[in-house]
């Protein structure tokens, strides 16, 4: 087994893992640093980002502003101090973004363009066209290769954590193509290695998107914070789950039902906005849980298009005209086209929501660490208290850049006060490790991966999904333990070591149903319902008294994972109604009328 | 009534238990609206699970499915089986790349070229944060916006005769990658990278077959990039002359 030494090892090399990749080798070039990601870096999922990302660019918008959208956003339960140092470092981040490279929208004059953006009170959002993941991705990817210090290992797959006296010595990783394991001693870990939104069926995440990172933090006794908060984009397509971005409704575009009419109006976020126009907070522009739960109302009243594919409704962008689709949503247009036959210029295209993000993951105090010393985790992988209940649109982009600096100077700072321990111990683990991934690959069991997977998919959409009751996740809950044992019987036919996709696939397979068992099991004790964890089942108000914290999801091998409690952190916004609409313009001390407008949703629920 | 299917051939290579290269053939339900990756993932799902691929985003962004489609170099996830109904499809690896395994191949001397050509912002003297983002029109964007655009997947080295020939040449996605870059306003690294450009393997290299461009599935245009540089490299030449350094 090769072994190398590194001061700090970064898991994924998506936006956040090259960010903080980038921070270390500029401000320390004494520290080795080792870039390992099981995909070549610009693959990384980061890479499907369309919309934007946010940070305060114009002089009638303040952090403030940022700030109280985020949390009320979040439904209250954002660590607040963590959300004043994001909007604080937001800009900055961006504007290191340009300098090195990316090609943000320009006004004429050659200033950066900012576009609306859901439940963002005033437009900051930066784009880049519709494609602002693509190029933060590759402006990352290339400004990382200037720099010698950055050894990557592309192609490499992590298979565990080397925890020894209670801090993190390293990682055991697989280099894909030749089969061989690698021991990768670190003084500090990253971990970067994006969400889990495989674990649905329906969903815009790439393949690669398996909880990865979570899994292995999780089970090496770090908690999982937050996990029951999934984001479904109101807008992906059906079927596929190819999102669309909420830059189309940014930039004007509506959504209506099979009536052609728009309904969100019915639900707290009008009055309806005249097309062709676009107003903040308003109708389109309403918050992503918000307008995806309005969908699910949609469907229960008949009001939906169904389809081969599944029920949708309309996004329709065609009065924007063929020009501006072309400058700002062309990405859109050329998706619209290959994958469902429709040029958004002339039809509206069909969309539903479909998973999207995990507000919830590793959880790490304000400075990305977590409870293991030397760990640090950060992107969407991490639960750093910046989405709450629901992220906003364009914030998570931003979050790369912000806590991926963070991450790399904390990450440098504790590599230069450790030493590297004696290597034995570490070998010996990783032989434990590596035998117990031999076992796997050579066990004969019987189970089809493909079936476990398509039915993980399928009880975590239906048990879990956008409205959820006791019963329906008490049965996700009871399929997910019986398909963690069914796994345990896997049947892997290609025994070979070069590229063995179907051996990483059944490693994934493991990490997804364990990060599907935390969601599952954190949402079933949220006896409330708070951003994108909606109840049915008579829980379905938020509850500050017992519920304005977060969740703590422990591994317990084969038993059902432990859930704990922690504060939130509260320091300028006290919890008040989430309203969007009209209802968003009364002053807060007429608290009666907000009341009854953010209630619009639970009653339309009632009659169906 | 029988569902319809469609006949797909794979060039199978798994370099512990194949000798050489050989074709295997799968009878998949087809759909119209089905990619040539969703025919691959049914294959692995239910015909064959040891058949190998990359992709990911199936969104034609991430860059990883590039594979030969009826001799085609294409994107798996934007190829779709209605455009080869009722005829057979046959995929490979994309060509001029030595195979890894079945449909994956080794991108090494391609990412290799990507890192020689220092494929970042060479800035005049270090700006800091405080002073803001630098002033760049859209007129000034539009010079090099469409150069940016590209994905690494690889096809176009699969489409050049020049690669094929002699792997040596720089090739078309890390020639417009250069182009990107010295065509950017806020860069000022274009001596450092005309160095490379003005090398036999560097533009000169190129036939101008145009194949590159006709495949490109971001219309980046790379054989365009490579005409822009070449006049730029005559002109360094000629300065070169008058003014050697």
């Amino acid at each position: 087994m090769q072994i190398i030494k590194t001061d700090v090892a970064i898991i994924g090399a998506g936006g956040s893992g090259l960010r903080a990749a980038i921070e270390i080798a500029e401000n320390h070039p004494n520290l080795e640093i080792a870039l390992i990601s099981k995909v070549y870096p610009m693959r990384s999922h980061t890479v499907a980002a369309e919309g934007g990302a946010a940070g305060v660019a114009q002089d009638h918008d303040s952090l403030d502003n940022h700030f109280n959208d985020t949390v009320s956003g979040g439904d209250w339960l954002c660590e607040q101090d963590v959300v004043e140092y994001f909007v604080e470092n937001a800009a900055k981040q961006l504007t290191q973004l340009e300098h090195w490279g990316c090609p943000w929208s320009r006004k004429e004059d050659g200033s950066i363009n900012v576009r609306a953006f859901g439940g963002m009170k005033i437009e900051r959002t930066w784009f880049a066209a519709d494609k602002s993941g693509f190029h933060i991705l590759h402006t990352l990817f290339q400004t990382s290769i200037k720099h010698p210090k950055i050894t990557r290992f592309d192609e490499h797959f992590c298979l565990d954590l080397l925890v020894e006296d209670n801090k993190i010595q390293g990682v055991v990783i697989l280099d894909i193509a030749e089969g061989e394991a690698k021991l990768i001693q670190a003084k500090s870990v990253i971990m970067a290695t994006g969400g889990a939104g495989r674990v649905y069926s329906y969903n815009t995440n790439g393949g690669i998107v398996t909880g990865d990172g979570m899994a292995l933090a999780y089970r090496h006794g770090v908690a999982l914070r937050d996990m029951e908060f999934v984001q479904y984009h109101p807008t992906g397509l059906p079927g596929t789950g190819i999102l669309m971005t909420e830059g189309c409704r940014g930039e004007g575009g509506i959504l209506v039902n099979k009536n052609g009419y728009r309904y969100l109006q019915d639900y707290g976020l009008g009055p309806e906005v005249p097309v062709g126009q676009t107003k903040n907070k308003y109708m389109e522009l309403g918050p992503r849980d918000k307008l995806s739960q309005c969908f699910w109302q949609e469907q229960q009243k008949g009001n939906v298009f169904k389809g081969t594919r599944g029920d949708y409704i309309h996004l329709d962008l065609r009065h924007l005209g063929e020009e501006k689709i072309n400058e700002r949503l062309p990405f859109i247009r050329e998706l619209a086209k290959a994958y469902v036959g429709v040029d958004p210029v002339h039809e509206p295209i069909p969309v539903r929501p479909t998973v999207h993000y995990t507000m919830g993951g590793i959880e790490t105090n304000a400075n990305t660490a977590t409870s293991l010393a030397g760990l640090y985790a950060i992107g969407e992988c991490a639960s750093v208290g910046l989405h709450g209940a629901n992220r906003l649109g364009s914030n998570s982009l931003t979050e790369l850049a912000v806590f991926g600096q963070l991450a790399g100077q904390e990450a440098a700072n504790y590599a230069l006060n450790t030493e590297h321990k004696d290597v034995t111990a570490l070998q010996k683990q990783a032989e434990a490790i590596i035998a117990r991934t031999e076992a796997l690959l050579h066990s004969k069991g019987s189970e089809k991966m493909a079936d476990i997977r398509l039915e993980m998919g399928d009880c975590m959409e239906e048990g879990v999904g956008i409205y959820r009751t006791q019963e329906s996740m008490q049965k996700t809950i009871d399929k997910l333990a019986e398909l963690k044992e069914r796994y345990k019987n896997i049947h892997i036919a290609d025994k070979s070591s070069v590229f063995n996709t179907e051996f990483l696939y059944a490693i994934e397979l493991g990490y997804l149903l364990d990060t599907a068992e935390a969601m599952a099991h954190s949402a079933i004790k949220r006896q409330e319902s708070r951003g994108s964890h909606q109840r049915i089942d008579g829980f379905d108000k938020r509850d500050d008294q017992n519920f304005l914290k977060h969740s703590l999801a422990y591994y317990q091998a084969d038993k059902a994972p432990k859930i704990e409690y922690s504060a939130v952190t509260i320091t300028k916004s006290q919890p008040a109604e989430r309203v969007y609409g009209a209802a968003s313009e009364k002053p807060s001390a007429e608290p009666e009328q907000a009341e009854a407008a953010s209630e619009t949703i639970n009653s339309a629920q009632e009659e169906v | 009534m029988t569902e319809s299917t469609i006949s797909i051939d794979i060039l199978r290579y798994r370099p512990e238990n194949d000798e050489k290269p050989f074709t295997q053939t799968f009878e998949v339900p087809y759909s119209p609206d089905f990619s040539v990756l969703e025919a691959l993932q049914y294959i692995k799902d239910h015909l064959d699970s040891t058949i190998s691929f990359r992709w990911s985003c199936r969104m034609a962004i991430c860059g990883s499915c590039g594979m030969m489609v009826n001799g085609v170099p294409k994107l798996g996830c934007k190829a779709f089986l209605r455009d080869y109904y009722p005829n057979k499809v046959s995929l490979e690896p994309l060509a001029n790349f030595p195979i890894e395994r079945d449909l994956v191949v080794v991108m090494d001397d391609f990412v290799n070229k990507l890192e020689s050509i220092k494929p970042y912002i060479i800035p005049e003297k270090e700006k800091s944060l405080d002073e803001g983002t630098y002033q760049q029109t859209p007129l000034q964007m539009e010079l090099y916006k469409q150069f940016s655009m590209c994905i690494n997947c690889g096809l176009c080295y699969a489409a050049c005769p020049q690669y094929a020939l002699d792997d040596k040449f720089t090739g078309p996605a890390v020639l417009a990658l250069i182009a990107r870059y010295n065509r950017d306003s806020r860069d000022h690294g274009v001596a450092e990278r005309m160095k490379i450009v003005n090398q036999e393997e560097g533009v000169w290299g190129c036939t101008f077959v145009g194949y590159c461009s006709v495949v490109c599935p971001k219309d980046v245009d790379p054989a365009a990039a490579i005409q822009l540089l070449k006049v730029e490299s005559s002109k360094d030449y000629l300065i070169g002359m008058f003014k050697p350094d």
